[in-house]
């Protein structure tokens, strides 16, 4: 196992690397040099083009690219064209948001996904399971800012339910309990539009993982034996069934960042998302390059982990 | 005597048609799949004669009767599903929609399977450093969200149709790639493999003669699935004003006005049409998608 995680923590070195040529090549084909948003413009003119002496603005592209790397690794991800606001510090303020959404959307995807699973394939061919099928192929085609629209229009603008963005009502002085209704209150939405892919896939999965455990002979022993079929269902087959569903944790990881984008801009969440679309409508590029650098290496970090925890539940694995 | 037996040579069986092969029977029992085949078919036929059956111009702003332009107007005998911001038909505009939309997702679809299936087949081919090499670069691309990675391209080259197309098609190859590479090394073992390779046949040829009509299944199963994501990411992006610029009417740019709280809730008319196209069509093409590879590939669990 120590040795499966080294092997494996060694591997994602040089993807780690990969991405960080890959935003630095991208950020070349923005106009204007990348390494002049590097600088910090409230210092004087004089340190400015100290500064860019010693960043090698003129030199080739592959010097450029370890100055550049050296500024990021010591937490300089540039400055704001406009505002001249160090990027790294408008990430951090944005992060908290948005791992809280994305950290709902991800319980709701496997609380709600595994049971309806577990459901189609306990009633495989009944009227309930080609339901569900229906409902996940719907889940995995609405486009996310439809679906997002839409229940703003149902749940908040007809029925006046939900509130319409946000994150925490503004003005509002909630603490303890009031607090956390208010939160599951603004959360609800923006956390269904981006977990309900999310749901259908785990869904599917945990169905054909589930149908597949229910063939075995170790099941059909334990039906035999004349054990409860609910008991035989949650607790000899739904564990094994479980294991290969591990892998969706690490896919739907890239799933929920990047959906985060379009659900935060339309409910006005205060994430990294709604930074990066204003970003876009900005032009401010240097937040657009290091979202994607920031975003990618989370995404990096989060397969790792699902690849651990499936070699560590499955000790079968080892790739 | 030798005549005779060019003569026995002749009598082979048919070659069946599409219609009579297994892969097709398996495809007609699947209720979704057909349904879906036939509504996205439809989509393509309104696609394609979009002039002759849109009843205006998409591109025009009308002018209603005070001689004023028709601004956001309800729907009405005369425009079915009213008007937009700029007096524009929405219905004409959704027929459009429909040609602009499935073109780019197409095209895109073709360079990302081009891509794909050639990085694929190289890679499990040749194996060693080419196959690490490869297979190292899919798993950077794969680390950032597709759908951000296109904006951020869409935002600093110059919109346009074309580059909407390339962006999409040059982020979104990494699936194809992985699965090409696993169907290859699948066969890459095999005796009629071994066979060409030992008679010393080139290496491209095996590679397109030998190896790619046989994993062609799946590819078309992927493309096809491939498509509906791509339809999905373009509307988002032009939603957000990156991807099909105005007046050029696309399912999601027309959803963009609905970022106004006023349309939202006042003028429904101008987004739910566009976005229920969006989600049939997508829709559709995932039903066609899942029946194709139960039909084509009947070894695969449904999952």
């Amino acid at each position: 196992m120590k040795k499966y995680i080294i092997k494996r923590l060694i591997q994602s070195i040089p993807i780690l690397l990969g991405i960080t040529i890959m935003t630095f090549a991208i950020m070349q084909l923005a106009p204007g040099n990348p390494m002049e948003t590097m600088i910090n413009p409230k210092i004087s003119p004089e340190e400015m083009q100290k500064m860019r002496d010693s960043m090698g603005l003129n030199e080739p592209i592959h010097i450029q690219y370890f100055n550049w790397i050296k500024e990021v690794v010591q937490g300089n991800l540039g400055y704001t064209v406009k505002t001249g606001q160090p990027v790294s510090e408008l990430i951090l303020e944005r992060l908290p948001a948005t791992l809280l959404l994305t950290g709902s959307a991800f319980v709701m995807a496997f609380v709600i996904g595994i049971p309806l699973g577990v459901y189609s394939a306990t009633h495989r061919y009944k009227a309930g399971d080609y339901l569900l099928t229906v409902f996940s192929f719907i889940g995995i085609s609405i486009p996310s800012f439809f679906l997002g629209l839409g229940l703003i229009f149902i749940f908040a603008l007809k029925l006046g339910w939900l509130p319409t963005s946000g994150m925490l009502t503004i003005g509002a002085d909630y603490t303890g309990f009031a607090l956390a209704g208010d939160y599951l209150k603004h959360v609800i939405m923006p956390a269904t539009v981006l977990a309900l892919p999310t749901i259908a896939v785990v869904m599917r999965f945990t169905r054909s993982s589930m149908l597949e455990v229910l063939n075995q002979d170790y099941i059909r022993t334990a039906n035999a034996k004349g054990l409860d079929k609910n008991k035989v269902n949650l607790k000899h087959a739904l564990r094994n069934a479980l294991i290969p569903v591990i892998t969706i944790f690490g896919l739907s990881i890239p799933f929920l960042f990047g959906g985060a984008y379009i659900t935060e801009y339309i409910f006005n969440w205060p994430g990294m998302g709604s930074l990066g679309i204003q970003s876009i409508v900005a032009r401010e590029y240097p937040v657009i390059m290091a979202l994607n650098l920031f975003t990618s290496v989370l995404v990096m970090s989060g397969n790792l982990i699902a690849d651990i925890m499936y070699a560590w539940a499955d000790p079968r694995i080892r790739y | 005597m030798t005549q005779q037996f060019a003569q026995e040579i002749e009598i082979k069986p048919k070659k069946k048609g599409v219609f009579e092969t297994d892969a097709w029977k398996r495809f007609k029992q699947n209720k979704l799949a057909v349904f879906g085949a036939v509504l996205l078919s439809l989509f393509v036929f309104v696609a394609l004669l979009a002039p002759v059956l849109a009843p205006y111009d998409p591109y025009v702003s009308q002018v209603n009767e005070l001689g004023t332009y028709d601004v956001h107007a309800s729907p009405s005998a005369d425009h079915l599903l009213g008007t937009d911001s700029l007096g524009r038909d929405m219905l004409s505009r959704l027929i459009y929609g429909a040609r602009v939309s499935l073109s780019v997702a197409f095209a895109a679809v073709l360079i990302a399977t081009i891509t794909g299936v050639i990085l694929g087949i190289i890679a499990g081919y040749y194996g060693k450093w080419v196959d690490t090499a490869i297979m190292r670069l899919t798993d950077i691309v794969i680390c950032f969200p597709v759908l951000f990675l296109a904006i951020s391209i869409a935002t600093i080259l110059k919109p346009s149709i074309f580059n909407v197309m390339i962006i999409i098609g040059l982020v979104s190859w990494t699936t194809m790639t992985r699965l090409v590479r696993g169907e290859v090394l699948r066969i890459r073992e095999t005796e009629y493999i071994e066979a060409a390779r030992a008679m010393g046949q080139n290496n491209l040829i095996i590679m397109a003669k030998h190896i790619l009509p046989n994993i062609m299944a799946p590819i078309v199963v992927q493309a096809t699935l491939q498509t509906a994501e791509a339809i999905l990411t373009e509307s988002a992006l032009s939603f957000l004003g990156v991807g099909v610029q105005q007046p050029v009417p696309s399912w999601g740019n027309m959803l963009n006005e609905a970022t106004s709280i006023l349309v939202l809730q006042f003028k429904p008319w101008i987004w739910i049409p566009a976005g229920l196209a969006i989600l049939l069509t997508i829709l559709c093409i995932n039903f066609v998608g899942d029946g194709l590879r139960d039909a084509l590939d009947p070894k695969t669990k449904k999952t």
